[in-house]
């Protein structure tokens, strides 16, 4: 990227220092700064994962948007690419990784399972879509999604980043959007706590 | 062992150091390349194919998205419907409703509603509604292969990644005809000539009992 | 070349007079074992007629019948056609079964799949728990009267679709908004401890205690199911002591996406494109195994050019898997992405053929019930012939010159992990794992399905059974591929490339079939029975992955905690295949 992107439109800069010199807001170049070292999980659930490896390696480098960096643990990673089918047992585990993640964090759902559910949807274990779960920011449709769309997702969540006000942005604040989100139980089926009463509530009403 | 401890090592450092020293000559080739016959190695179709064919040594990366991969004609991501351009600009859908591809389905993620006439109850060869689920959709092309109106097919845009799920209507889903023709100009000779012989034999047909 | 070994006539209702019936329903084939002589049958069927290779083991549910019935299909590691048995029960809680786990160990993990899906108890099973679901899961979803929450109808296609297909959300329709159903009586606001995890932590405690100098406590490590070397969502729990593995425990089913419920509701051909997303990184050989089963049944034999087709195709396939293998192995020993970067590009070209005849990357959904949905499109058979006779010899050699001879990897491969072969049989192991344990065992060979009777090349085999050698086998099945590639490219005759006309609604006549084919990562069979209706009655997937896990256990148990990876790489898991 060269500073002319980086620079505020309205201000006009000399010719003879053009592209070397940019004059920009804090925001910008905070956003600039972090959309270009976003760090993904290194997190493979189906079909999709494959694909995403693809796009890490040699034919679509995903080091060219500062992203080559998958780290295992959550604790050193700001995107969690959900790469594949949610099933019921695995759950838990994502949104337990994900309430691991430091803010700030983002969610992008690959493929048609993690966007909505995909073709298993209709499987007694198979989760109708992560954002059920946990807020995810951008869906790639495709089963799977090819590199490239892919990196168009990617380029998706930059551009989110881009548009972003370190004012009103979320990790900056208090309220419930950064409390954990409860980890779901495995009961007789999976029970997400949040939805308890709901439940109740309904199974009162089908029976009755 | 009696062989020098480390010799397999350096063997496949050997490996890494050639292939290093391929992506600088290859870039002197490509320079050679592009003094004589003005063929560029990065951002050009000549470049990107080469780097798809037997012969790619060295750099192997499609920089998307300045350069994007070519899709072969029969790629396949999520369908769409072909309309035909009426003689005043109006969308003449292919389909029928006829309802097969939402039978042939594997995830059965198409929801079609058929239109019926007002007055009579009879069914009208246009679809009121149609829907596709591309969160389910597995873009098999199985809608595709099987619709015998030619009017529902495999499309070869992929980025469309979005703030939200994805439930696309007839509106978004209605592509023209031209538009299929340019992502798939074989296929749809192919399609046109089966067409054009069938119309031509059911008027043959038509024009025989009256002579 | 062997030649085939000869097809003997087996009469077990003679051998085994009162104990054994041959099956009579039409359609069927095989023989039916009275339960309480199930264990002498088998002792004698792999001691005294050395059908020592226990395939598949599957339940069927036959819910009108009142009946619920266990398959078996043996084969014997010297060639030759199979025999299928079965057993049959009352469908009455508790179905008891007795488990073959003491004659054949490799049915552990499959009798375990068909207690969790289908509730058959299989007693004398040393570790009889849930494997794919977990344990406080209500129900056994595959039996026939259990409806998961977004039932529709019994089979597809459903008739909210069209004509009056107003669209709606599963969810909306749903009892309960969402994709759950409760058993009745249940109150999800009461709080109960579920703890899926302490039968598992129960079964890893049984073990045999060794005496040994030191008074250490063993530690238990969960290995996965987030974790970069397990290649998917797979955990491992694992009992140690200091670093020396004692006890090993898989826990599969992260991924169990119901492929078989959902294939039960599929009609044939929509199964098709389910297959495959199965082994995610083979469809073409998924698709070939289905093809295979189906058009068993059918009575229908593919074209001459199709064949050729689907013989290239799945080899290609197979070339692809084992680099991507070979890759991810190296991987997992520490050799950190280099040697996946170099095979991925091999894997790449060969992508770009699969995009270009099938049209999507991955999930290729390019074969049909008598053929293959297209012919080979303008230019790919020239990019085949470029990739087998030119690049990929040299890049194969090049590969194996950068790895082969690397010391850190003979230090950390061989001798580690070791398979005997004996063992390797036992546990119904296949694929590159039983061959790098020096059983020359190749359906391919064994009993040749397609054209692959016509076709030379030889089965790769390596007599060592460790990590090294199963990962040089996949650089000879590699050289095999291409000269098979070779001769398919040489060859292949013009002609039609369907045997039927393409149909979405195919007529499959009732009975069952069992086509295996040899995949890349093991024997892939596909159980079918079919009723004479639109949809299979049971769809069951022989997934080469899963079995080969149950001798991952005993591959592991003393050795170091930092070689697991290198074994589990080394066998060469996919969890789509391996969960189902």
């Amino acid at each position: 990227m060269d500073t002319n992107e980086l620079n505020v439109p309205g201000y006009e800069i000399p010719p003879e220092v053009q592209g070397q010199v940019a004059i920009t807001t804090l925001d910008r170049i905070y956003n600039w700064g972090r959309r270009a070292s976003v760090w993904p999980m290194m997190f493979g659930l189906a079909c999709c994962a494959i694909e995403m490896i693809c796009t890490a390696a040699s034919r679509f480098d995903l080091a060219r948007f500062g992203m080559e960096i998958m780290r295992p643990s959550p604790r050193q990673s700001d995107l969690m690419i959900v790469s594949g089918t949610v099933t019921k047992k695995m759950v838990p585990i994502i949104v337990r990784l994900y309430n691991q993640m430091p803010e700030p964090k983002y969610v992008l759902a690959m493929g048609a399972c993690a966007s909505g559910g995909g073709p298993f949807k209709e499987g007694y274990n198979v989760v109708s879509g992560i954002d059920k779960f946990i807020p995810v920011d951008v869906y790639v449709p495709g089963c799977p999604p090819t590199p490239q769309a892919l990196l168009n997702g990617l380029m998706k969540i930059q551009e989110k980043i881009t548009g972003e006000h370190w004012r009103n942005s979320r990790w900056y604040q208090k309220g419930r959007d950064l409390a954990e989100i409860p980890i779901p139980i495995l009961g007789p089926d999976l029970i997400d706590p949040r939805k308890v009463e709901e439940y109740h509530r309904r199974l009162a009403e089908s029976e009755a | 062992m009696s062989e020098m401890y480390g010799k397999g090592i350096l063997k496949g450092l050997g490996v890494t150091l050639k292939r290093f020293w391929d992506t600088y000559w290859e870039d002197a080739v490509w320079l050679f390349r592009q003094v004589t016959r003005g063929e560029r190695r990065y951002r050009s179709p000549e470049g990107i194919a080469h780097r798809a064919s037997k012969n790619t040594r060295g750099i192997f990366t499609v920089q998307y998205p300045e350069e994007k991969l070519p899709v072969p004609e029969e790629f396949r991501f999520v369908p769409f419907l072909v309309y035909e351009e009426g003689p005043n600009g109006e969308k003449v859908m292919r389909c029928t409703s006829c309802g097969i591809c939402s039978r042939v389905c594997p995830p059965q993620c198409i929801w079609i509603v058929r239109t019926t006439d007002p007055e009579t109850g009879r069914p009208i060869p246009d679809p009121a509604e149609f829907y596709i689920d591309i969160d389910i959709c597995m873009n098999c092309g199985l809608c595709a292969e099987f619709c015998p109106f030619d009017a529902i097919k495999m499309d070869h845009d992929y980025e469309l990644a979005s703030f939200g799920r994805s439930v696309y209507d007839k509106e978004k889903l209605a592509k023209p005809v031209s538009y299929y023709e340019s992502i798939r100009p074989l296929n749809a000779a192919r399609e046109n000539a089966a067409r054009a012989a069938k119309e031509a034999a059911r008027l043959a047909a038509s024009a025989k009992p009256e002579a | 070349m062997t030649a085939p070994a000869p097809v003997e006539t087996l009469d077990l209702a003679a051998r085994f007079p009162g104990w054994v019936t041959p099956d009579s329903r039409p359609g069927y084939s095989g023989w039916i074992v009275e339960k309480d002589k199930l264990l002498d049958f088998a002792r004698a069927l792999r001691d005294d007629l050395g059908y020592d290779y226990l395939s598949s083991v599957t339940g069927v549910d036959y819910l009108p019948e009142g009946k619920m019935e266990v398959v078996y299909h043996a084969y014997k590691t010297t060639g030759g056609p199979g025999v299928n048995f079965k057993v049959q029960v009352e469908r009455r809680d508790p179905v008891e079964v007795p488990s073959l786990v003491s004659i054949y160990p490799g049915a552990e993990f499959q009798e375990r799949e068909a207690w969790d899906l289908l509730g058959i108890k299989f007693t004398g099973h040393p570790d009889l728990r849930r494997i794919l679901m977990w344990e406080d899961f209500a129900g056994h979803p595959l039996r026939k009267d259990w409806r998961e929450a977004y039932f529709e109808e019994e089979f597809k296609p459903f008739k909210s679709r069209w004509p009056e297909g107003k669209f709606q959300m599963a969810e909306d329709k749903a009892r309960l908004g969402d994709n759950l159903s409760f058993p009745a009586g249940f109150d999800p606001r009461k709080k109960t401890d579920f703890d899926p995890e302490k039968a598992l932590y129960e079964a890893l405690r049984q073990y045999q205690k060794t005496e040994s100098g030191l008074e250490t406590e063993h530690l238990l490590v969960n290995i996965g199911p987030h974790h970069p070397s397990t290649h998917g969502v797979f955990r491992v729990a694992v009992v140690l002591d200091g670093e020396t593995i004692v006890n090993l425990k898989p826990v599969m089913g992260y991924l169990h996406r119901n492929h078989e419920k959902i294939g039960e509701r599929n009609t044939f051909l929509m199964n098709m494109p389910y297959t495959d997303r199965l082994d995610y990184l083979t469809s073409m050989s998924n698709n070939f195994g289905y093809a295979l089963a189906v058009e068993k049944l059918m009575g229908i034999t593919p074209p001459e050019r199709a064949e050729y087709i689907r013989v290239m195709m799945a080899e290609l396939t197979r070339i692809a898997n084992h680099v991507w293998a070979i890759g991810f192995l190296l991987n997992d020993l520490g050799a950190y992405f280099t040697p996946m970067l170099y095979a991925q590009e091999e894997r790449e070209l060969i992508l770009d053929i699969f995009e270009a005849v099938s049209g999507s990357r991955m999930m290729c959904n390019y074969f049909r019930f008598g053929g293959v949905a297209r012919d080979l499109p303008d230019g790919v058979l020239e990019k085949v012939r470029d990739l087998a006779f030119d690049r990929l010899p040299r890049k194969v050699d090049e590969l194996e010159n950068l790895l082969a001879d690397n010391e850190i990897i003979r230090a950390r491969g061989i001798g580690q992990g070791v398979l005997t072969a004996e063992d390797a049989i036992r546990y119904s192991t296949s694929g590159p794992l039983l061959r790098a344990s020096g059983i020359p065992y190749d359906v391919r060979r064994a009993e040749p399905y397609s054209i692959y009777d016509r076709l030379e090349f030889d089965v790769a085999c390596r007599p060592n059974g460790d990590i090294y050698d199963r990962m040089m086998i996949r650089f000879d099945e590699i050289r095999q591929s291409l000269r098979i590639i070779q001769q398919t490219v040489k060859q292949i005759p013009a002609g039609p490339i369907m045997a039927v006309k393409p149909a979405y609604q195919v007529r499959v006549p009732p009975g069952e079939a069992y086509g295996r084919v040899e995949g890349p990562k093991g024997e892939l069979g596909f159980y079918i029975v079919s009723t004479g209706k639109s949809s299979p009655w049971r769809y069951h997937v022989r997934a080469p992955s899963f079995i080969n896990l149950t001798a991952f256990g005993p591959m592991c148990v003393g050795q170091k905690i930092a070689d697991l990876v290198a074994i589990l790489g080394s066998i060469d898991i996919v969890l789509g295949e391996c969960d189902r």
